[in-house]
Order: C-alpha cells, then structure tokens, then sequence
C-alpha cells in the first residue's frame, strides 16, 4: 500500500524540513537534501532575518502556516553550522 | 519535470482506490472546491517516498473514521502543476508544501497538515490527526 519510495538509502535528515542556526546567528528554514562536499544542502528555503518579529514568533508562524520559500536551493558551509533540528520537534 | 505517467500510477491509483476525486485541471479545482458549502479534504499528492508514502495510508485510515469530509479530492504537485497552483489559491496563508492535507469547511481552511507535520512520523498519527480535525469541524456521522 505505501511501497512507493523513490529516494530510499539517504541520510536520516534527507526530505525533512529542519530548522538550520549558522554561526553567524542567522535561522535558515528548508528541506535538507545532504551535507557533502562540506556545504549542508537544503530546498525551499527561509532565512530568518531578526527584526519586528522574533526569531521564537518566526517559527511558530512557520510552525502553522508552511515555510514562506525565499529560495528554492541553498548550500550551507558545514563548518558555519551550529545546529540542525527537524522543524516538526518545535511543534507545542 | 513531471515524471513518467507509468511511473507515477500507482500513487494516483492508492488515492482514487480510497475514494478522492483526482483534480487534474484548474477548471476541475473550481468546479470542486467552489461549492463552500460543503465541507472538503484536499490531498496535495507527491511523489516523495519520505513523507507522501505515510500520508497516503493515513488518509485513507482516517477516512474509515465515522465522521469524515462530504468530498475528498486530491491534486498531484509537480504532476499536475496547474491543478496543483489552482488548489494552492484556495489555501489562503498556507504555503505550499507536498505532501500536504487541507480541510476546508464554508470555504475556509480549518485545518492543515504541512509536510513538516508527515515527515517521519507514522501513518497511525497522521490519521490521529486527520480524524480529530474531522471530528471537530464536520459534524455529524455521514
């Protein structure tokens, strides 16, 4: 019945939407593909910029309403990576 | 870039199997969620076999709940692109994402599964999800 899997054998993170902290304090939202080559790849991506909004309200309105696609592919430099969670461990 | 037909018929055939109307055009979108009277599920089908492979068996567990939408439809991203943008404008604020769930009852979206809510999880809690959001916005046992 659920048989239909087109991309088996990736990392554990491949497809899932993760919210990305660089060490430059910048929240990068997307769907991680891989991290080879040195850059942590992602698809459909939001960058949180600080501002009006803060960074807790930015993803608890990602949270609800789906990540706002600012760019289709980013690549990230594995060493200005702080840390990787899967957007849906932030759900209440 | 679409792929093949044949190789994509299995996951069209798991959703019409369970009963959800295939939109492929954006004429058929309008014609099926243009009635705001009726409460609607619409399945924004994919062909990811990370997330959409649990949402579909998800779905059609939760559409042997009791209470249940009074239409089930569904449209296929990156498959049926028009359809899919057509169905995407009645969604209001949410974003696009698939494999996604919307439920729209008087022409609102009361409910909505983004993708990030499917990955990684279980058909089981999906369904969970699916049935509670039935139970609170359609009502009586159909």
């Amino acid at each position: 019945m659920s048989g239909h899997v087109f991309h088996p054998d990736h990392e554990a993170l491949h497809g899932i939407t993760v919210v990305l902290d660089t060490a430059d304090g910048r929240t990068i939202v997307g769907r991680y593909h891989d991290a080879e080559g040195g850059v942590v790849k992602l698809h459909d991506v939001a960058i949180y910029v600080a501002g009006a909004v803060s960074r807790e309200d930015y993803l608890r309105r990602t949270l609800k309403f789906g990540v706002r696609t600012e760019h289709k592919f980013l690549a990230v430099p594995t060493a200005a990576v702080r840390g990787i969670t899967p957007l849906g461990e932030l759900a209440p | 870039m679409p792929y093949p037909p044949a190789l994509v018929a299995p996951m069209r055939d798991e959703m019409t199997s369970m009963g959800a109307q295939e939109l492929t055009t954006p004429s058929a979108v309008d014609d099926a969620l243009g009635d705001p009277k009726r409460s609607t599920l619409v399945f924004v089908n994919s062909v990811c076999g990370c997330s959409a492979s649990n949402a579909r068996p998800a779905l059609q567990m939760a559409l042997a709940h009791a209470v249940k939408p009074q239409h089930v439809v569904t449209v296929f991203a990156g498959q049926d692109v028009d359809a899919t943008a057509r169905a995407r404008q009645y969604f209001g604020e949410y974003q696009p994402s698939s494999p996604s769930v919307a439920l729209l009852c008087d022409g609102e979206v009361v409910h909505f599964i983004h993708r990030h809510q499917i990955e990684g999880r279980p058909p089981e809690a999906i369904a969970a999800d699916l049935m509670a959001a039935f139970d609170k916005y359609c009502g009586a046992a159909v």
